[in-house]
């Protein structure tokens, strides 16, 4: 018997592989010439110091949204709302970073909470409305998604500006931003977020494997009427899974606000930061170790893929499909474990 | 200005803007009843902008003024198959529908756009020459009153959208297909024990609404954005899944919501000119449709209750 412990190794390193291949044969039949596609793609990532420090600041956000819908999967929730919470996030750290002055050690904690909170508060009306009335957290966090948009792109303009489309920079006792990281890297815009988003990581672990509350988190999310009838508060747990896994997205808000951009402006559409979550945590199979690998996986490919129509003429969408690819044999996990299990039959 | 100007001025935008929703939704209803959880929408209606488009502008020289139409029949057809994907994923190999329809959505919009870049060099395509045209609509547009308001400079396609409505409703509801599409949503064993094909109805049912979102998409394109790029379809197909809820999983219903979010959504655009909307921010306008359909969902605008099976992969002799 193959182990199912062996199988969630596999089946993320055999849907990744699947992906990267057909992403080549795709190259092939457009007339690129994949070598030197993937070879810009990973000289686009790790070239050099630049685009090294450009890709862990991309890991940054990834690695927070990826947990964010982790977390409440673990709960057997499934969170396409962290768009929407990493939206309100950033709207909530840049609003701090700009109302005021304060010495860096209370400023920016109380901005980087502060996102955590606006995620929080995004991720707890999907929560409460599946606990109280079963309402399906799906259709519910997509709807808060564009709520976020909407009702964000209008602040930005009413409130935080004049009628401008991008605020002012937040003051330096709230940013992230590094001269340090910067000097290091050629100046890229990598910042100390990534700290924060490791810390987070390891909190998600620890709540998850070393803490009652994660224990009845986890009983909630396989079996929602034997963790009743146990004696666990099942509505209490829903709310509290939703409220963590917006925090989490909160926080990817404040590593673009604080870290990043230093500002937030009037958004055509989505960041797609938190709907890249959603594949970061399905290769990662909902562990911490698991989603900080699939974001640093993810993370390269997007800054990769930046390198890939100056130096091979491939467009940068490659990467889009590559992803897309991966999800559906991730997804298909069923079909992947039958065909193993098919070999190793014939084997014998 | 009189109440005709007003209504003028108010109805065939909202019929405008409702058309690709009506659509869209009417696939959404479809799968859902089948039991088979669409969030791919999305990616269908970006699949049908895509094609519309494309072939649009391939064949306008040939086809003259029958382009559009036939535009939109092949990205029907495209979309259809597309969406096989979906079917293929969330029927056969039992994956999570969701995740399946989050997979479609980020695919169709990683295939258009690079084809875009690979076919025209750049990251959108060039305005079509041949998209539709508003008419007025021969033999009712002089009617008194009611000819002016909905038969005057109006795009055909949105009562193209209407019919399909009451066709779909009688498919639905009247024929005993659509009695076995819905017995498979909602009990998919009992229907396979009186003879169904559980996974055929479900196939049937997902390419259905492959073909209506392309119908969709391309309507949308090909009446409202007239160029492809990554922001062509931007949450259409996420409102249509909408109006599907909001319009409890019922064509006419979602017929219904679809032209009540059109509404919202011209009323965004139009509602400088209408006195008593003047005031109203438009923020509000534009988040109505979603604040609704969560009210909805809560239950305070009458329960809206999914199909039993929907979003559960059936297993063959599984209990």
């Amino acid at each position: 018997m193959t182990s199912n412990r062996l199988f969630n190794i596999l089946i993320p390193i055999i849907s990744v592989l699947l992906g990267l291949i057909a992403g080549a044969f795709i190259m092939l039949f457009s007339g690129y010439n994949p070598i030197k596609g993937y070879m810009a793609l990973w000289s686009g990532a790790f070239g050099d110091l630049y685009f090294m420090g450009e890709t862990v600041r991309q890991i940054t956000p990834y690695i927070l949204t990826g947990l964010a819908v982790a977390f409440a999967f673990r709960t057997g929730l499934f969170n396409i709302g962290a768009e929407g919470q990493v939206i309100v996030g950033w709207l909530a750290a840049v609003w701090v970073g700009l109302a005021f002055d304060a010495p860096m050690i209370v400023h920016l904690p109380l901005a980087v909470l502060a996102a955590a909170a606006a995620g929080a508060l995004w991720g707890f009306v999907p929560g409460i409305l599946k606990a109280k009335l079963g309402v399906h957290e799906v259709i519910v966090t997509i709807m808060m998604n564009y709520i976020a948009l909407y009702v964000t792109n209008e602040l930005i303009r009413s409130v935080l500006t004049d009628n401008l489309d991008t605020t002012e920079s937040i003051s330096a006792s709230a940013s992230l931003a590094s001269e340090w990281l910067q000097g290091l890297t050629f100046f890229s815009r990598m910042h100390y977020g990534i700290l924060i988003a490791l810390l987070a990581a390891i909190i998600m672990w620890f709540i998850i494997q070393r803490t009652s509350i994660g224990y009845e988190l986890k009983s909630v999310g396989y079996n929602e009427h034997a963790s009743k009838y146990a004696g666990m508060n099942v509505s209490k747990n829903i709310v509290l899974s939703m409220v963590i896994a917006g925090a989490f997205a909160g926080l990817a808000g404040a590593m673009e606000g604080l870290g990043t951009y230093g500002s937030i402006s009037v958004m055509s559409g989505f960041t797609n930061l938190g709907f890249d979550g959603i594949a970061v945590a399905l290769l990662g199979a909902n562990t911490a170790i698991g989603v900080v690998l699939a974001a640093i996986l993810f993370g390269t490919l997007k800054v990769g893929a930046v390198n890939m129509p100056t130096v091979a003429g491939v467009p940068t969408e490659l990467v889009d499909i590559i992803i897309a690819l991966i999800i559906f044999f991730v997804a298909s996990s069923y079909i992947i474990r039958w065909a193993i299990l098919r070999f190793k039959k014939e084997e014998k | 200005m009189g109440l005709v100007d007003l209504l003028q001025s108010i109805i065939p935008p909202a019929l405008f803007f409702s058309a690709p929703l009506i659509f869209t939704a009417l696939g959404g209803v479809f799968s859902e009843r089948s039991g088979v959880v669409n969030i791919g929408l999305e990616g269908l209606m970006i699949m049908g902008a895509f094609v519309g488009i494309v072939f649009n502008l391939a064949f306008a020289d040939v086809l003259g003024a029958w382009t559009p139409w036939i535009s939109i029949l092949v990205a029907m057809v495209v979309s259809a198959i597309f969406a096989m994907i979906h079917a293929v994923a969330s029927v056969s190999f039992r994956a999570d529908q969701v995740v399946s329809g989050v997979a479609i959505n980020f695919l169709a919009l990683g295939l258009g756009v690079f084809l875009t870049k690979q076919w025209y060099g750049k990251g959108q395509t060039d305005m079509v020459s041949e998209p539709f045209y508003t008419t007025n609509i021969l033999g009712v547009s002089d009617i008194p009153f009611i000819g002016p308001i909905f038969f005057q400079g109006i795009y055909v396609t949105s009562y193209v959208a209407i019919i399909l409505a009451f066709i779909a409703w009688y498919v639905l509801y009247k024929t005993p297909f659509g009695l076995q599409l819905r017995a498979v949503g909602e009990h998919p064993m009992a229907a396979d024990t009186n003879g169904i094909n559980v996974y055929k109805m479900r196939y049937i049912a997902v390419i259905l609404s492959g073909a209506f979102g392309g119908l969709g998409g391309s309507v949308f394109a090909l009446t409202i954005a007239l160029n492809f790029s990554h922001a062509t379809i931007v949450g259409q197909g996420f409102m249509s899944l909408a109006a599907v809820i909001f319009g409890k999983w019922h064509p006419l219903g979602a017929m219904g919501a679809a032209l009540f979010f059109g509404f919202a959504q011209s009323l965004s655009v139009i509602s400088s000119g209408v006195p008593f909307l003047e005031d109203v921010p438009q923020v509000l306008l534009l988040i109505a449709p979603y604040v609704l359909t969560i009210l909805a969902l809560a239950g305070f605008i009458g329960r809206a209750e999914a199909p039993k099976a929907n979003g559960v992969p059936y297993i063959k002799g599984g209990r």
